[in-house]
């Protein structure tokens, strides 16, 4: 192939102007490249969250629910003081953070069996197994466990199969945690997998020269190497959690408020657009705050 | 290595994991068979019915028909902008290379309905009422970041000596892209674009921002699921709705041996 | 294209810079709507093959829908709403150009009056007007200063829907939604306007509150409302937000007790289901619905199309039997005797005077209250309130 091409390439000798000058300033070339998009995302994007910023600042006549562009720091108030807000911040984070050790749990023995057990061949199957749930419909994943949850779903069908009491958890803060835990448990599975596998097995192996049984060369040295990939699948498990509204509207029942739902009813219900502006930031925050320390625990050398 | 009883604790945990991650979506596609219309366990039997009336439907129709129009236009848009900043970042070290990276990772890292709010809040600002070029403007929003990692990480890995050599041999610009950099990033470009397509069919949280009247796929499962009344119909849309967001996937993956379809996971 | 985007840098920029006006009614209602000076059509031009509706569920069903559509060649799109609170927004929402109509209750009228997104229409230019109740031609929700921002539709009483299993018996009040007997088996609207309910409630359980009006709450009868109410907390599944929240809840059996619309009850029976509903003897919250048509409705023709058709005594009467609901139109009652007898009586249709009184129906709290002082509690409360409830 490479011979015909050049073959076919040194026909076409010569170069137009704007080509000298390219080569001349390679920069130039780059430069003309970015602006698209670097415009786009410029102009639509950071000025969208800008405004959003500034929105934050305003609020609304709850009357007509027009916009008042009165400089005021009433809804940053509003959320500071009633316990309310307090009470659903604190939910949405604890969930968040739940999520995330479940997710940390299930996923580390399934990420060491994959990286350190299972042959080459079974490790490229389970990592697409992992994979295709991943990318298949959010609501579609989301609606089964409604399907499963209801009162005369799988689950209580099952409990009774065998003879046990039916749970009733459809519309709790258990489903939702369930449901949260099953839909980002992908994300957890593979940023701990990849850590594991850059383990040298090596290492392993000296720890067993130097007498340490398998397990404990699983806890002192597996463990710590694998720590930034739990970090990494961590900022997923945790940053999703926390900004959706989706699943609580679907799987969770009375006082299932999430901040996602709350932005999304001050802007689709209340026509409250300020208001959801200043919550938004609630998990922007956290999550900076977030990416800080994950950063200092080396998850970013593990995404 | 392991013991014997530890390597069966491991297999029944990965067993038991596969099928917690598998069975809730095998039986989405198990109620599509279901005669009643009541969402009850064990279904009474098994029909084709719901996948005829589905089909029927012109608001599905309609919304599949824009959903399909949106993620290829987006899809369009974001090759080329993603491309272009693949390109340019990969030629260039300068100082604000990791913020332009940042900034096009922005839209997925931080929390969807962020990224709607305030586009809707830029669109209902600036005047633009909201219209199916709003939903293509977010869509490729967040799917230029799957191009630009897709095409940025095979360029890296193509050896810049080739492309001298055909630079040597005199080739131009246009004929050096043309006949070596396109081929050898081909691939990753394809699989930029069908994960970025993926993504855009089964997005609902900017598309529940940025549509106004239209429904799209997404749009009108969610509605249908919260209305409760046509829920069979949801089996079929749904079922429907995994199997073409996983092909793509499965065709990418296949593309870049898997890191293509696993570099993106922020992508949701 | 990238003009305006300059245009919306700059606004950006102007906003930062601090210019802005300060515009506050607070709920008082003093100056005429904005939209009061816009003369409607005085005929309807040839419709424009398209209709976008922002409706309550089960208001633009196919069983008429289809045949509007075949006679006028206006598509109906319709997006359901749950609340007041989310069609006031939709309507505003991108522009308010998205949507052509509003089936609007009571307590949305006037804020999508004087919010200007609804603007007012040539009642001239619907037959069947002359035949509406009188109440319903003019009623103060829709019509200001004698302009018609809108024309009456259906309505109807918020009722007490129970499972027959759990309840053999009617349930006689509305304590049974209070009752801790039924803990994790209650389902309520999640509507700030649910207030209302707990206040008509104590209305009749606690007269010492002195509760004239459910909507119109001193600051005492307010928190006493919003105590009960968070009293009641513990024994909900789940808020509904869609009917059809409700109806899968009921269908389940994840409930057994709820405030519900008439059309659930009427849904969950055609599926089977063993329910019943009831008004209790407190008496009940309602609504009275108008088609309003959007200040920037892009498909005017098709608007007055709809609007002359569901008002025909037809459609008044399917429309009514669907969703359970009472027609404004008094020629409906023959239609609906014809589709199922006795219904006319069963909804009231032939005797409204004197069952319109007993049904609180929903409107906007505002800050005046009936004696003239301004010291109820504004509806922007109301929707706080609730947060704290249901959080």
């Amino acid at each position: 192939m490479s011979v015909t091409t050049a073959g076919r390439l040194r026909k076409n000798r010569g170069a137009a102007p704007l080509q000298g000058l390219f080569w001349r300033l390679p920069w130039l070339r780059s430069v003309l490249l970015l602006l698209p998009p670097v415009a786009w995302f410029v102009l639509i994007y950071l000025t969208s969250l800008v405004l959003l910023l500034i929105t934050a600042f305003w609020t609304i006549d709850t009357f007509t629910t027009q916009i008042v562009q009165v400089w005021n720091l009433d809804n940053f108030r509003l959320i500071l003081n009633e316990p309310a807000y307090r009470l659903i911040i604190g939910r949405t984070v604890g969930l968040a953070a739940l999520v995330t050790i479940t997710d940390a749990a299930l996923a580390f023995p399934f990420a060491y069996f994959m990286a350190r057990v299972a042959s080459r061949r079974t490790q490229t199957i389970l990592f697409a197994a992992v994979l295709l749930p991943l990318w298949a419909s959010y609501l579609a994943r989301v609606y089964a466990w409604i399907l499963i949850l209801n009162h005369s779903g799988i689950l209580n069908w099952s409990l009774q199969w065998i003879g046990l009491p039916p749970a009733n958890i459809g519309y709790t803060y258990v489903a939702m945690w369930i449901v949260f835990s099953y839909i980002w448990l992908p994300f957890m599975i593979i940023p701990t997998y990849a850590a594991m596998e850059r383990v040298p097995e090596t290492l392993l192996e000296a720890a067993a020269d130097l007498g340490a049984p398998r397990w404990r060369a699983v806890r002192d040295v597996v463990l710590p190497l694998a720590i930034p990939g739990v970090v990494a699948g961590s900022i997923f498990t945790f940053s999703l959690t926390l900004g959706d509204y989706i699943t609580p509207i679907l799987v969770g029942g009375a006082g299932s408020t999430f901040i996602g739902n709350v932005v999304y009813q001050s802007v689709g219900i209340a026509n409250n657009v300020p208001f959801a502006a200043a919550l938004a930031i609630v998990p922007v925050a956290i999550m900076a705050i977030y990416l800080l320390i994950a950063r200092r625990l080396g998850a970013f050398e593990a995404l | 290595m392991e013991g014997t009883w530890t390597k069966l604790a491991l297999r029944i945990w990965v067993a038991l994991i596969l099928l917690f991650l598998f069975i809730p979506i095998l039986l989405i596609f198990f109620y599509a068979f279901n005669t009643s219309n009541i969402e009850s366990w064990p279904i009474p039997g098994l029909t084709l019915k719901w996948f005829s009336a589905t089909w029927d439907d012109p608001e599905i129709r309609s919304a599949l028909a824009l959903s399909l129009q949106a993620g290829l236009a987006a899809t369009a848009l974001a090759l080329v902008l993603g491309s272009c900043a693949a390109f340019a970042i990969h030629r260039m070290t300068f100082f604000g290379r990791d913020a332009v990276s940042l900034l096009f990772i922005l839209p997925l890292a931080l929390p969807g309905i962020i990224t709607g709010i305030s586009l809707n809040a830029f669109f209902s600002f600036g005047g633009f009422p909201l219209s199916f070029w709003t939903i293509v403007v977010g869509h490729t929003t967040f799917c230029i970041v799957v191009v630009y990692n897709n095409v940025l990480a095979r360029l890296r890995r193509t050896q810049g000596s080739l492309i001298e050599a055909a630079m040597d041999l005199g080739a131009n610009g246009f004929q050096t892209f043309r006949d070596i950099t396109l081929p050898l990033i081909s691939t990753s470009v394809v699989a930029g674009a069908m994960l970025a397509f993926a993504l855009s069919f089964d997005e609902v949280i900017v598309t529940t921002f940025t549509a106004g009247a239209q429904n799209t796929l997404p749009i009108w499962i969610f509605g249908a699921i919260r209305l409760g009344q046509r829920l069979p119909e949801v089996n079929v849309v749904v079922s429907f709705v995994i199997l073409v967001t996983i092909v793509p996937v499965v065709i990418a993956a296949r593309l870049t041996g898997g890191g293509g379809a696993a570099r993106v996971p922020a992508a949701r | 294209m990238w003009v305006r985007l300059g245009t919306v840098a700059a606004a950006v920029l102007i906003a930062v810079t601090g210019c802005g006006s300060t515009t506050s009614t607070g709920g008082t209602v003093g100056s005429p709507p904005p939209t009061a000076n816009i003369k409607p059509p005085t005929a309807i031009g040839p419709g424009e093959g398209q209709l976008n509706l922002i409706a309550w569920e089960g208001y633009t069903d196919k069983s008429w829908v289809d045949q509007f559509t075949a006679t006028t060649g206006c598509k109906v799109r319709a997006k359901y709403a749950g609340s007041s609170d989310e069609m006031v927004s939709l309507m505003k929402g991108g522009g308010g150009s998205q949507w052509d109509m509003v089936s609007a209750s009571g307590d949305a009228d006037l804020r999508l009056i004087y919010g200007g997104d609804v603007k007012p229409m040539n009642t001239a230019l619907i037959p069947d007007f002359n035949n509406f109740q009188t109440y319903f031609k003019a009623p103060a929700y829709n019509t200001i200063n004698g302009i018609h921002y809108g024309i009456s539709l259906q309505w109807g009483p918020n009722t007490l829907l129970y499972s027959t299993k759990k309840f053999p018996n009617a349930p006689t009040s509305w304590n049974v939604l209070y009752d801790t007997a039924n803990k994790g088996l209650v389902t309520v609207p999640d509507n700030p306007i649910q207030i209302a309910d707990a206040a008509l409630y104590l209305m009749k359980t606690k007269a010492d509150l002195g509760i004239k009006d459910p909507y119109e709450l001193t600051q005492k009868q307010f928190d006493a409302a919003v105590a009960l109410l968070k009293q009641q907390r513990p024994l909900i599944k789940k808020y509904w937000a869609t009917a059809g929240d409700e109806i899968t809840l009921f269908q389940n059996g994840d409930v057994v007790v709820g405030a519900a619309w008439p059309y659930q009850t009427i849904q969950l029976k055609a599926a089977g289901a063993a329910v019943a509903d009831t008004i209790p003897t407190e008496g009940a919250t309602g609504w009275g619905d108008t088609w309003m048509l959007a200040t920037n409705a892009t498909h005017p023709n098709c608007a007055y199309l709809w609007t002359a058709y569901v008002s025909t005594p037809k459609v008044q009467a399917a429309q009514a039997l669907f969703f359970g609901e009472t027609p404004v139109n008094t020629k409906a009652c023959a239609e609906m005797e014809a589709l199922q007898a006795g219904s006319c009586a069963q909804y009231h249709a032939d005797a409204p005077g004197s069952y319109f009184n007993t049904i609180k129906f929903w409107k906007t709290p505002i800050v005046t209250c009936p004696d003239g002082t301004n010291t109820c509690v504004p509806y922007a409360q109301w929707q706080t309130a609730w947060t704290s409830i249901t959080a």
